[in-house]
């Protein structure tokens, strides 16, 4: 059929199973959006500012599994999706970013809001495309979607030119795709598989250290099956959280820079590390030539550049973590207790918990997060956070028990990721208990989204757990540079409260440990519209367990 | 240690500045790069000298797998490859110095592709060591221009890829 190529891009769309998009008009993609007031069938969700858009595509595609879509004009527009393009491809989210481009014939000749996309967005993405002719339209749709979820996930950039949307041509979406080049692998090598079935058997003092893989693969069932059926204990990196129940007696909860005590003691000690869909993070790591120093290494990721990438590793598989992990849950046998492994690490945790003071007064930012989870964990609930301080509380103190519950921005550390996120979440699922714990510092850079919220009465819960300060910088000012509080303090903050209410959000402040508890049951109860609760917490409380960077990782600060 | 790989490509935009950029931005140094069209002409071979240790070459091979338009990447040690490169070199000459380096021009199996009253351009073809030694030879006599194209090479033998 004959379309114009903003149509077409439409049609693609609904194509794909694409049913909401994230964007933010202007002056190139006109044609696309008048195309779009015309065929309503993708839903598109206004935002107010395109880096909200790349994060609420990314937050949709975390909580539902399913490729995430924005959409920007071109020059300032595309630059200002490209923080959220990095942090989808840091965390290997699946994600197809659309930007319109100058028509080309004013390519490469400085035009009014150009910008060269496909050259900015190289390093940051998993593929990029300039489409110069309209035909290739919908093959290279097809393709960016294809590659965007399958393999190791990433975002995908396709830039448009104007002109490319008004030129009519002969339409039909293509039913396959065939890129010679492009064909992961996913299928582990069985000699592989034997031989880790073997270490596993052999080990006396085996981890799993599972990461971001196994919620991507979804394999969380064969993660859980595999380490009861071998009785491994297993923790995870904070993009792992919700890959295994930390109600599990076999979960130590995540290790690394702000690690459990017992994951990290464990790690270091352990004989034998599997590690699932984790990419030894320096995070993670600590100092990297005593990472786990007598353990032998199995490593399993879909991308075979991870593996060597930044430890030895003994033992590679590459393949789909739920393929794999299935291969090796049939191979292995039953396997006796590590009687004495576990008693250690019983011991572990009895002796260093995660652990806090609620007293004096003042609201401990840990307490609010406990509260949350006694008042959340039955429910039907999804955890969002901002970067920092709020971010570790969230990942330690809350208690995950099923995969897609946390959403967090993992590799490129991004503030301002948790509103916007929270907001694409809700939107994939309409029905869960969404919360963003923020802090005082994040919670402002991407404030504009709650715009959005408010107009699509999203009933998201925004906890910013208020300390007054840029709480995570101010603790490494605190412990390694002297207390210099150089440019953390920000008690200038405006009144939380009198912004959400300029919104159309509820505002709640909340001062006194007392009230905590009803002040959540209360924001739990708003169903029409976004509810913000300002915490004040005390100002000066720092995350424990720290490993300073530079350190091994059972070389930790516990409190 | 310096390793010669080829990297064959789809022939397609912006191929070239994902290849390099991804060297830059791993920090792997390319000593030297050269790419044209294949026997397919939807196919471009980079062949690329790098310098780095075993598992150096690891990494660089594959993270150029993981860019999607790569097809494939090998590498090819001076033993199992043909390995030339091709120089021009305009070399300051006089009537004195003019038959001498023709001289060395023959020895080289270098062709004289213009003569000038001050100066003669030779084009040279060939591996490192033999380039190199013709460079050095003439570099007395004053080299006023170079330029190389960087290393070429293909496997030995009739296997195709």
């Amino acid at each position: 059929m004959e379309l114009t190529g903003a149509q077409a891009l439409l049609e693609s769309l609904h194509n794909e199973g694409v049913d909401i998009i994230f964007g933010y008009p202007g002056g190139v993609v006109l044609p696309l959006y008048d195309a779009m007031f015309a065929d309503k069938r993708v839903k598109h969700i206004l935002v107010r500012h395109e880096q909200g858009a790349a994060h609420a595509a990314d937050g949709y595609a975390r909580a539902t599994g399913k490729v995430g879509v924005c959409l920007a004009t071109s020059g300032p527009g595309a630059t200002n999706l490209t923080t959220g393009i990095a942090n989808a491809h840091m965390d290997s989210i699946p994600m197809v970013a659309i930007t319109g481009q100058v028509a080309t014939p004013l390519l490469g000749r400085d035009s009014f809001q150009e910008a060269d996309v496909t050259g900015i967005t190289m390093p940051i993405s998993k593929h990029n495309y300039l489409i110069k002719k309209v035909e290739d339209l919908p093959r290279v749709i097809k393709e960016a979607f294809h590659i965007a979820r399958s393999g190791r996930p990433g975002p995908v950039v396709i830039d448009i030119p104007k002109d490319i949307f008004t030129t009519k041509f002969d339409y039909k979406y293509p039913d396959k795709v065939d890129i010679p080049s492009y064909k992961p692998r996913t299928e582990g090598h069985p000699k592989q598989i034997s031989m880790a079935t073997k270490a596993i058997q052999a080990a006396k003092k085996p981890v799993i250290y599972a990461g971001g893989g196994v919620i991507s693969a979804n394999a969380a069932n064969e993660l859980k099956e595999l380490a009861e059926k071998c009785n491994v204990p297993v923790t995870t990196t904070l993009m792992g959280i919700g890959a295994f129940p930390e109600t599990s007696a076999l979960s130590l909860g995540m290790l690394g820079m702000h690690g459990t005590a017992y994951a990290n003691y464990a790690v270091t000690d352990c004989d034998l590390l599997i590690a699932i869909g984790a990419r030894f993070d320096d995070r993670v790591t600590g100092h990297i030539a005593k990472f786990a120093p007598n353990a032998k290494i199995i490593h399993i990721d879909i991308d075979p550049a991870e593996i060597g990438k930044n430890v030895r590793v003994d033992i590679p598989i590459v393949g789909d973590v739920k393929k794999v992990l299935r291969a090796l849950i049939d191979k292995v046998g039953p396997k006796e207790k590590h009687v004495q492994w576990v008693e250690q690490i019983e011991e572990w945790k009895r002796k260093f918990p995660l652990a806090y003071k609620q007293e004096g007064g003042i609201i401990k930012p840990q307490y609010v997060i406990e509260q949350a989870h006694e008042l959340a964990k039955d429910r039907d609930t999804i955890i969002v956070t901002e970067v920092g301080q709020n971010q570790m509380w969230a990942a330690m103190f809350y208690k995950y028990t099923k995969p897609r519950t946390w959403i967090s921005s993992g590799g490129l550390g991004t503030m301002g990721y948790g509103l916007p996120a929270a907001n694409g979440a809700q939107f994939g699922r309409p029905d869960a208990l969404v919360i963003d714990f923020a802090g005082d510092g994040s919670i402002q850079m991407n404030i504009q989204e709650l715009t959005t919220a408010v107009n699509n009465r999203l009933p998201i819960k925004i906890f910013v757990l208020n300390n007054c300060f840029l709480g995570m910088v101010r603790q490494w000012q605190e412990l390694i540079y002297d207390r210099h509080y150089s440019h953390t303090n920000l008690c200038n903050n405006p009144d939380l409260v009198k912004i959400a209410d300029a919104y159309g959000a509820v505002g709640m402040r909340v001062t006194k440990p007392e009230e905590v508890r009803g002040a959540i049951e209360k924001a739990f109860a708003i169903n029409d519209r976004p509810v913000l609760v300002d915490f004040v917490v005390a100002k000066e409380e720092n995350v424990f367990p720290f490993v300073p960077p530079g350190q091994a990782i059972n070389e930790m600060l516990i409190d | 240690m310096k390793h010669t790989i080829s990297v064959i490509v789809e022939n397609k935009p912006g191929v070239l500045s994902r290849v390099s950029g991804l060297f830059s931005r791993r920090g792997f140094n390319i000593e030297s790069l050269a790419v044209g069209t294949t026997e397919d002409p939807n196919m471009s071979r980079m062949t690329i000298v790098v310098e780095g240790d075993e598992s150096d070459l690891e990494q660089i091979t594959k993270q150029l797998y993981k860019l999607i338009d790569t097809l494939k990447v090998f590498d090819l040690p001076a033993e199992k490859a043909i390995q030339t490169e091709l120089v021009l070199a305009k070399v300051a000459a006089s009537e004195k110095t003019r038959a001498e380096i023709t001289q060395i021009a023959e020895i080289f199996r270098a062709k004289i592709v213009d003569v000038a009253e001050t100066s003669m351009t030779l084009e040279l073809s060939g591996d490192e060591s033999k380039v190199d030694g013709a460079i050095k030879l003439l570099t007395k006599f004053g080299i006023k221009e170079l330029v190389r194209t960087g290393k070429i090479a293909l496997q030995r033998g009739s296997a195709e890829l």
